[in-house]
């Protein structure tokens, strides 16, 4: 007998252990979704991990109020269709009480300001683990991130000073008030995303794939034309062929030109592809270490 | 399983039925170690565009000559500023035939720590041996670890053979020396020498024209063709309880789904099964893979099973077969690294133990010695365990674990020490 399985289902064990093992050693854990693919992702082995229970936690939105619609749409359907609880932490409400300050500007990120509204929120609501969609091989920094990772009383993340993880043993233990991120994907590639998708027949948001919307170049960089997006003396905008790789707050995520309209398409084009996909995220590109950097401070 | 990869495209796409093959690399600055990751990154088309210009940017803010292809491991701040490797780095790459996970560490003896980390997942160790330098300390320290951590395959890479002329006398002297020392190992199943120049590519993906006296594989052959199948153990059934699904809905009312992941031997609807500890028997009568209804599983597969009769099963037991049931113990005994830089380990320490799901109360009974991983000599007059020194000790658990050796299986067979305190991982033990 042959008693292999191939690499998804390998990673998608590792995935639903890790989910299961959040849910055993943590009070109150919560799952952060974007909308974005590995969101999406996470969530579907999630009620893979628990069926046929409903998920045993809520899922977090943090909601920079720049948001493609195409995205909102498919947050509520999805949450609606899996009978989860949601909860949102909106960065605009944030603004409105003057807790934090806006950069101004026309290449003004809100991308900074998610990290006090995640912290807040998850300090509001009690949770003591948030699950995220992050990838090693997202960034550099990334790679050295744990599945189990401790944030201290601040939120804060010390990589010079993680727990070692062996075998499957995760160590959840923690003092109050301190939290843990939990990075059930941390072992997939943006190629093992894609080919799970397909082999599990997701549905994804359709600014995946293929289309033609209205987008300027800024710094190299494809931007959407949105209502969140200020646009300069110099900005024409043009219609282009575009599909996004990552999707985050509509302001700092790029587009690609690209006309693959279909999963077998967007495979074909990300194992030819000769760039990361944040390499079309504006927020990597302020400084060598701003992902560490962030991360450090508490981002996801 | 279901491939449905036919289903969708007229020729049967490689990339869903690719295996997987977790090897760990460790060394030092000098040895290479980054060059050969960075040409099988490179090669295998896993190191993109962007990345490189980043490398090439810091490279010559460096003043270094060349693109420094550590500066992709190496991705923290402090890492970068000290031009070492701190921490376990993990890499990805793909064939078509299979992904790979590359756990990077790094070699120096203040690290072995994090060697023991990365090779605890792995099932393949590269070791890198500079061929003007022989087998030396390194070397041993490296497989010492490969071998305490039960990775079966070793794959003993001689680098630098542009710089020994290419020399089969050289080449052939290393294997010797290197077979004498791991004949002292235990676990190691198949050694691979493979001569090669990481430098300048020979025998890492493309067949070396410069030995023609080498027959043997290239690296990126062999790792992409070594069977690791029977790596796990498929004899002795268990399935250690992570979670119980009871949905108290209408339409599952009487659902209880015992949720784990497969550590061991193969489980099917029908088979007798026994629960540790209670010792209470009955029958499996699902298995599910979310509304899947599964024919067997086996690790390293998580799955959900149903059982005949209701039997109280929490987390922390252990669904086992009658006829290898594991041994319950309180007494343990084992090998343990030691991770705290902040506490040091002598006798009659007291912590928290974590085996598979199971947490217990664990006290250091006896420390019988520590062991010098330079020369494999027990050492007797000093048992106070500081960072990374490895040893045998005894403890005993508040409640009974339901221990394999860790031989057998490496799920069952291991276990992490905490300090109740600080709740630092301070230990990673293999029961003997």
């Amino acid at each position: 007998m042959n008693y292999t399985i191939t690499h998804l289902k390998q990673l998608e064990s590792e995935a639903i252990y890790i989910l299961r093992e959040t849910a055993a050693q943590f009070e109150k854990p919560v799952m952060l979704f974007s909308g974005g693919k590995d969101s999406i992702v996470m969530a579907h082995l999630a009620k893979k991990a628990f069926w046929p229970a409903k998920v045993p936690f809520p899922l977090m939105h943090v909601d920079t109020g720049h948001n493609f619609p195409e995205t909102m749409e498919y947050r509520d359907a999805f949450i609606k269709e899996m009978g989860a609880k949601l909860v949102i932490g909106s960065v605009q409400d944030a603004i409105d009480a003057g807790k934090i300050k806006e950069e101004s500007g026309a290449r003004a990120s809100r991308n900074g300001l998610q990290t006090y509204v995640l912290l807040e929120t998850l300090e509001e609501g009690g949770y003591d683990a948030a699950m995220g969609g992050g990838r090693r091989d997202e960034e550099k920094a990334r790679a050295k991130e744990r599945f189990f990772s401790h944030r201290n009383e601040f939120g804060e993340w010390d990589p010079k000073n993680q727990r070692p993880e062996l075998w499957n043993v995760f160590n959840g233990r923690k003092h109050f008030g301190e939290h843990f991120r939990v990075f059930p994907l941390s072992n997939w590639t943006e190629m093992d995303v894609w080919q799970y998708i397909m082999a599990e027949e997701i549905p994804l948001p359709s600014l995946y794939f293929s289309h033609e919307r209205d987008c300027i170049i800024r710094d190299g960089v494809i931007m959407a034309v949105t209502d969140c997006l200020e646009l300069l003396p110099e900005d024409v905008p043009e219609k282009m062929t575009v599909r996004f790789r990552t999707i985050g707050d509509a302001t700092c995520t790029g587009a690609n030109l690209s006309t693959a309209a279909t999963l077998e398409d967007i495979i074909a084009e990300v194992a030819a592809a000769r760039q990361t996909e944040r390499g079309t995220r504006a927020d990597d590109k302020r400084s060598e270490t701003a992902m560490e950097d962030r991360k450090k401070a508490g981002y996801f | 399983m279901t491939d449905t990869s036919d289903l969708r495209s007229p020729t049967p796409d490689p990339y869903l039925s690719m295996d997987l093959l977790r090897f760990t690399t460790a060394g030092s600055v000098d040895d290479g170690k980054s060059t050969l990751i960075g040409r099988l990154l490179y090669d295998s088309k896993s190191i993109f565009e962007d990345q490189l210009e980043a490398m090439e940017t810091s490279s010559k803010a460096r003043g270094d000559e060349n693109v420094n292809l550590a500066l992709l491991t190496d991705g923290l701040k402090a890492e970068r500023e000290q031009g070492i490797t701190i921490d376990v780095a993990y890499r990805y790459f793909a064939t078509p035939r299979r992904k790979f996970i590359i756990a990077d560490t790094p070699g120096h003896i203040q690290y072995t720590r994090n060697m023991v980390t990365g090779a605890s997942t792995a099932n393949l160790a590269i070791l890198l041996i500079d061929a003007r330098k022989g087998v030396i300390e390194q070397t041993c320290r490296h497989a010492f670890i490969a071998d305490l951590l039960r990775i079966q395959h070793i794959v003993v890479c001689v680098n630098k053979m542009d710089l020994v002329d290419w020399s089969e006398e050289v080449y052939q002297n290393i294997v010797k020396s290197f077979r004498e020392f791991s004949s002292r190992l235990q676990n190691i199943v198949e050694v691979t020498f493979i001569p090669a120049s990481a430098l300048i590519g020979d025998n890492i993906v493309d067949k070396s024209t410069n030995m023609p006296w080498y027959q043997g594989p290239t690296l990126l052959y062999h790792l992409e063709s070594v069977y690791v199948g029977a790596d796990e153990n498929h004899v002795e059934a268990r399935f250690p309880v992570q979670w119980v699904i009871r949905p108290h809905s209408d339409e599952w009312h009487d659902f209880r789904g015992f949720a784990g992941r497969v550590a061991g031997g193969v489980f099917k609807p029908g088979d007798e099964v026994q629960v540790m500890p209670s010792g209470f028997t009955s029958k499996i009568k699902a298995i599910y893979s979310m509304d899947e209804k599964l024919e067997e599983a086996f690790a390293p597969m998580s799955c959900t099973m149903t059982l005949e009769d209701e039997i109280d099963i929490s987390r922390g037991d252990m669904i086992v077969k009658p006829n290898s049931p594991p041994e319950p113990s309180q007494d343990i005994e084992a090998m343990i690294c030691w991770f705290s830089s902040g506490k040091t380990l002598s006798g009659r320490g007291k912590f928290l133990l974590r085996h598979t799901s199971k947490e217990v109360k664990a006290m250091v009974r006896e420390v019988k010695y520590k062991v010098n991983i330079n020369t494999l000599h027990k050492i007797e007059d000093d048992l106070e365990f500081k960072l990374n020194d490895i040893g045998r000790i005894t403890l005993r658990t508040s409640a009974p674990i339901n221990a394999d050796a860790y031989k057998k299986n490496r799920i069952t067979g291991s276990f992490i020490l905490i300090d109740e305190h600080t709740n630092e991982t301070v230990a990673a033990g293999m029961i003997l």
